[in-house]
């Protein structure tokens, strides 16, 4: 059968993109041939700037290279743009009367940048800025020549600028209005980064309306409206760009400032899409690249014809490329009708922030010189996440929030590239940066994978982001909702609702159901698809061994050597004389290599090899233990003090609450692992305030506490509410639970979700609904029949074996 | 079968005794060996140990052909022991084959 047959014209970033995200999908589908403009393959036009200020070299930005076009069996045509597209014969031709016929196009024409026309704009030595050719034109114009001007204080003028005085050359940059980069910045901070270019030796001409443009064989000067001239050797136009849209007028397609699509990224002729700046979307027309690779995400969607991919549009962020100088801004920086503020400034310092808030969430935020917060702002903007709770530390950023976390650098622009962002795996900031630009990486993912940066305990995230962030400049910023995995484009929260409202109830269903890309998913996916299934259908859903990571698999903890652990549960941290006999006497018999007290008040038995497990849990469970579920994303302990039983300041009796806590939560599966605390007063030895749940007695009763760490990032909790009986805390502490179980994502803790939902979403489901408290609470108490089974008695009485034994065991 | 096929390939056991998407050991002293089976019955056969720490491949999470590591997620390919880009590393390989739902494994390393 032959293949159908699919023409890019537009070899840039995101028809390249797409085509990519296609071969993902469908390897096979299309016979594809790709018309370049440029003599190049696709290259990194984002890092046009290093190129500019000699950081990084042409052949260093390249995407795809010849090979990989040959490789995939893409016919590739550069320096040949097309020039004619017959709808009717559905054929494109090229300039060199090349003729393609399709049966699926994409435009991907980009933009072009604008030229202010003055007279003489047409005269040698004057440049736009958007490819490889300009770049290279400026270069060899700082080679023979001294002067420069650039026309734009945008992102793009400012980068030009920088990049020509690397070059050796004394830029003048001039601004039509009083404020530079005013598309992205307030007044304050674009004082603050003026003053800092101004250091650098670029010079500024602010409220210059240009005339003309003048000399005889080459440009000499430029003259501007008041009259007044200033010599120049080169004028570079950095004043924006307007979307290429000239070949699809011509065909009759229907442009208005772009080219215009719905969200499938098609045009008005359904066999032709559409994609990048070339585009008009919603009325909105992107410059960056992190929206053209959402919709080249779509477009791929529906061209391997999957067709239920959606582009809605994107919110953008930016960041300034020029060494040295952080600067983020994102969402309506301005502010406006309805919003507050909430400023920092520190001009000596050089730090600006500023954060708009509307309707207790962020709606932009503008930020110099400390950007490390950049990130993270975003993603509250992009979550609309309530922050009233967190409104007076917000300014002061993730790390200030009430707590410190482990050390390390905050400022990826301050940073030599010897010294290490990520403490885990011993990465550097100059291996990612090399990473990022030699490998082509464009998100967070990509460098996790290929430099391990940020893969272990993840604390240097942000840094990482950072980075990937200032390496890539404007162009930068995370996609809307990240997908569970590669096996598909759907996130975490679209999962659960489909496993919800469909009532899919295995694996296969949900594989089957939502379009899995791998027939058996993967294991990033399918301990996330289990735990969802296990916590939506307590009592239906089929619990799936082999996708539950070795722990949760075997029930013990996996060690470094391959051998296991063992804790057994000890209620409440309270033990007898007969339970250490028994647990003393279980660790002799099969010479346990080591006996450990637990930062949670358990006795941790290690060395064990995996055929003395069902052995050591028949003696355990003989002796009364059940499973510590130390080895689960599942209640792990309830960590009490002494309390009014014997301490001279308890108010009430916290090891008495505590057991009664561990008996109606053990055993229940939650996103990620959670622990409780009880303290017996507001000394708080239990340490309850570090806690996922914690319960610190006061005179009257209990204070109840959610959402607290003490591992990667120490995070206080916040106060819930205060209760006054031992059955409230039970109901507040199973309906909390709950809650976390239904709707924060898997592998999410308490502390970065009740963070993303804010503190008020919480206190609404569980304090101030009271019914909605009874509903989570008896869901919570209906799941825990099937949970409270103890695992490591089934097994000691045969369940499973077949983990437990070697297939054969043979000598030689 | 020749004589020399004799002395390598080994029965382990049936199709049956390992679980599907999962892995079951054959215990030796020249290394255990992890005898695999895919959700498509296929049964393929490395050395327990990842090359990256040394970690017990056999209690990984399998997927498709690829086994990934329980100790620091490296993903390995079943038919030829390869880590998967950017990491880079091997686990030797054996032979398989079934017969009657009986399971052999070449004890020779490809």
């Amino acid at each position: 059968m032959n293949k159908e047959r699919l023409v890019l014209v537009g070899n840039g970033m995101a028809g390249m993109r797409t085509i990519e995200e296609l071969l993902k999908l469908e390897p096979d589908l299309y016979e594809i041939t790709v018309f370049g403009a440029e003599p190049h393959p696709n290259y990194n036009r984002i890092l046009l700037s290093p190129v500019l200020s000699g950081e990084k070299t042409i052949d260093e930005i390249i995407l795809n290279s010849r090979d990989w076009y040959a490789e995939h069996g893409i016919t590739l045509h550069t320096g040949d743009p097309v020039e004619h597209i017959d709808r009717r014969k559905r054929l494109v031709r090229s300039r060199f009367g090349l003729e393609v016929p399709y049966d699926r196009l994409i435009l991907a024409t980009g933009s072009n940048p604008f030229i202010i026309p003055v007279p003489g704009a047409d005269l040698p030595g004057v440049l736009g800025y958007r490819d490889i050719a300009d770049v290279e034109a400026m270069i060899e114009t700082a080679r023979g020549f001294k002067r420069a001007i650039v026309i734009g204080g945008g992102l793009l003028g400012l980068e030009a600028a920088y990049g020509l005085q690397q070059q050796g050359m004394e830029v003048t940059v001039v601004h039509l209005l009083d404020t530079l980069m005013e598309r992205q910045l307030d007044k304050p901070a674009a004082a603050l980064l003026k003053a800092s270019l101004e250091k650098r030796g670029l010079t500024f001409l602010m409220e210059a309306q240009t005339a003309a443009i003048q000399g005889r064989d080459r440009v000499e000067s430029v003259r501007f409206a008041d009259g007044s001239e200033i010599a120049t050797d080169l004028v570079v136009m950095a004043v924006g760009i307007r979307p290429n849209m000239a070949l699809a007028q011509s065909a009759g397609i229907h442009c208005e400032r772009g080219i215009v699509v719905d969200d499938t990224m098609l045009t008005y002729d359904a066999r032709i899409y559409a994609i990048g700046e070339c585009v008009q979307h919603r009325g909105q027309c992107y410059g960056l690249v992190a929206p053209l690779f959402e919709q080249a995400k779509v477009c791929a969607n529906h061209l391997a014809k999957l067709g239920y991919g959606r582009y809605q549009g994107s919110v953008t962020s930016t960041k300034l490329k020029v060494t040295g100088i952080d600067l983020f801004s994102a969402g309506q920086y301005q502010g406006g009708d309805g919003c507050e503020e909430i400023l920092f400034q520190d001009p000596g310092a050089g730090i600006y922030k500023k954060l708009v808030i509307r309707e207790n969430r962020l709606a932009g935020a503008v930020l110099y010189g400390d950007t490390i917060d950049g990130a993270w702002f975003f993603q509250l903007m992009r979550e609309a996440t309530d922050i009233s709770a967190m409104r007076e530390d917000l300014l002061f950023g993730q790390a200030h929030l009430g707590d410190s976390g482990h050390g390390g650098q905050t400022q990826a622009a301050l940073m030599t590239d010897e010294m290490q962002v990520c403490d885990c795996n011993g990465v550097c900031k100059g291996e990612i940066v090399k990473a990022i630009t030699s490998k082509g990486l464009f998100t967070l993912e990509d460098v996790k994978l290929h430099t391990k940066a940020a893969a272990s305990c993840g604390s240097c995230t942000g840094l990482v982001e950072q980075i990937l962030a200032s390496t890539l400049g404007s162009d930068y910023s995370t996609p809307e909702a990240k997908p569970i995995c590669t096996c598909t484009d759907y996130s975490h929260d679209q999962v659960r609702a489909a496993i919800r409202e469909q009532h899919l109830t295995s694996l296969s269903d949900c594989f089957e159901k939502l379009d899995w890309r791998r027939p058996d998913g993967c294991h990033v996916c399918r301990p996330a698809l289990n735990y969802y299934l296990i916590s939506t259908w307590p009592a239906e859903a089929i619990d799936d061994s082999q996708s539950r990571f070795v722990n949760e698999r075997v029930h013990a903890n996996i060690q470094k050597d391959g051998t296991y652990s063992v804790i057994p549960r000890i209620f409440g941290g309270e033990t007898s004389p007969a339970q250490l006999r028994a647990i003393a006497e279980a660790a002799e018999k099969y010479a346990v290599r080591s006996v450990k007290i637990t930062g949670g008040q358990r006795i941790d038995l290690l060395g064990l090899t995996k055929e003395q497990l069902p052995h050591i849990w028949k003696d355990l469970t003989d002796a009364g233990f059940v499973s510590g579920h130390a080895y689960g994303k599942s209640m792990r302990t309830v960590k009490t003090c002494v309390g009014s039983q014997w301490c001279r300041f308890g108010v009430q009796d916290s090891t008495k609450m505590g057991i009664e806590l561990e008996e109606l939560t053990w055993g229940s599966w939650t996103p990620h692992k959670f622990k409780l605390a009880v303290s017996g007063c507001p000394r708080n030895c239990a340490e309850a305030t570090i806690k996922d749940f914690g319960v610190v007695a006061i005179e009257s009763g209990w204070e109840l506490h959610i959402g607290g760490n003490g591992g990667v990032k120490v995070r206080a909790t916040d106060v819930l509410c205060r209760v006054t009986t031992p059955e409230q805390v039970k109901e507040y502490c199973g309906a909390f639970m709950q809650l976390y179980r239904e709707e924060a994502r898997y592998l999410e803790r308490t502390a970065p979700w009740v963070e993303r939902v804010g503190l008020a979403y919480i206190k609404k489901r569980i304090v101030e609904d009271e019914i909605g408290r009874r509903a989570f609470y008896k869901r919570f108490l209906e799941s825990q029949k099937q949970a409270q089974v103890d695992p490591w008695k089934e097994r000691a009485a045969g369940a499973e074996a077949h983990e437990f034994t070697a297939l054969k065991q043979v000598n030689g | 079968m020749t004589a020399v096929d004799d002395k390598t390939w080994l029965e382990v056991g049936t199709l049956d005794e390992i679980p599907r998407q999962g892995a079951r050991v054959l215990k030796r002293e020249g290394g255990d060996i992890a005898v695999f089976r895919t959700a498509a019955d296929e049964v393929f056969a490395l050395l327990n140990r990842c090359p990256h720490r040394g970690g017990p491949l056999s209690e990984g999470i399998l997927y498709g052909r690829n086994i990934v590591c329980p100790l620091h997620n490296w993903c390995l390919d079943l038919a030829s022991g390869e880590a998967k880009e950017p990491d880079e590393g091997c686990a030797p390989a054996y032979a398989t084959r079934i017969e009657a739902g009986r399971v052999f494994v070449c004890t020779e390393p490809n």
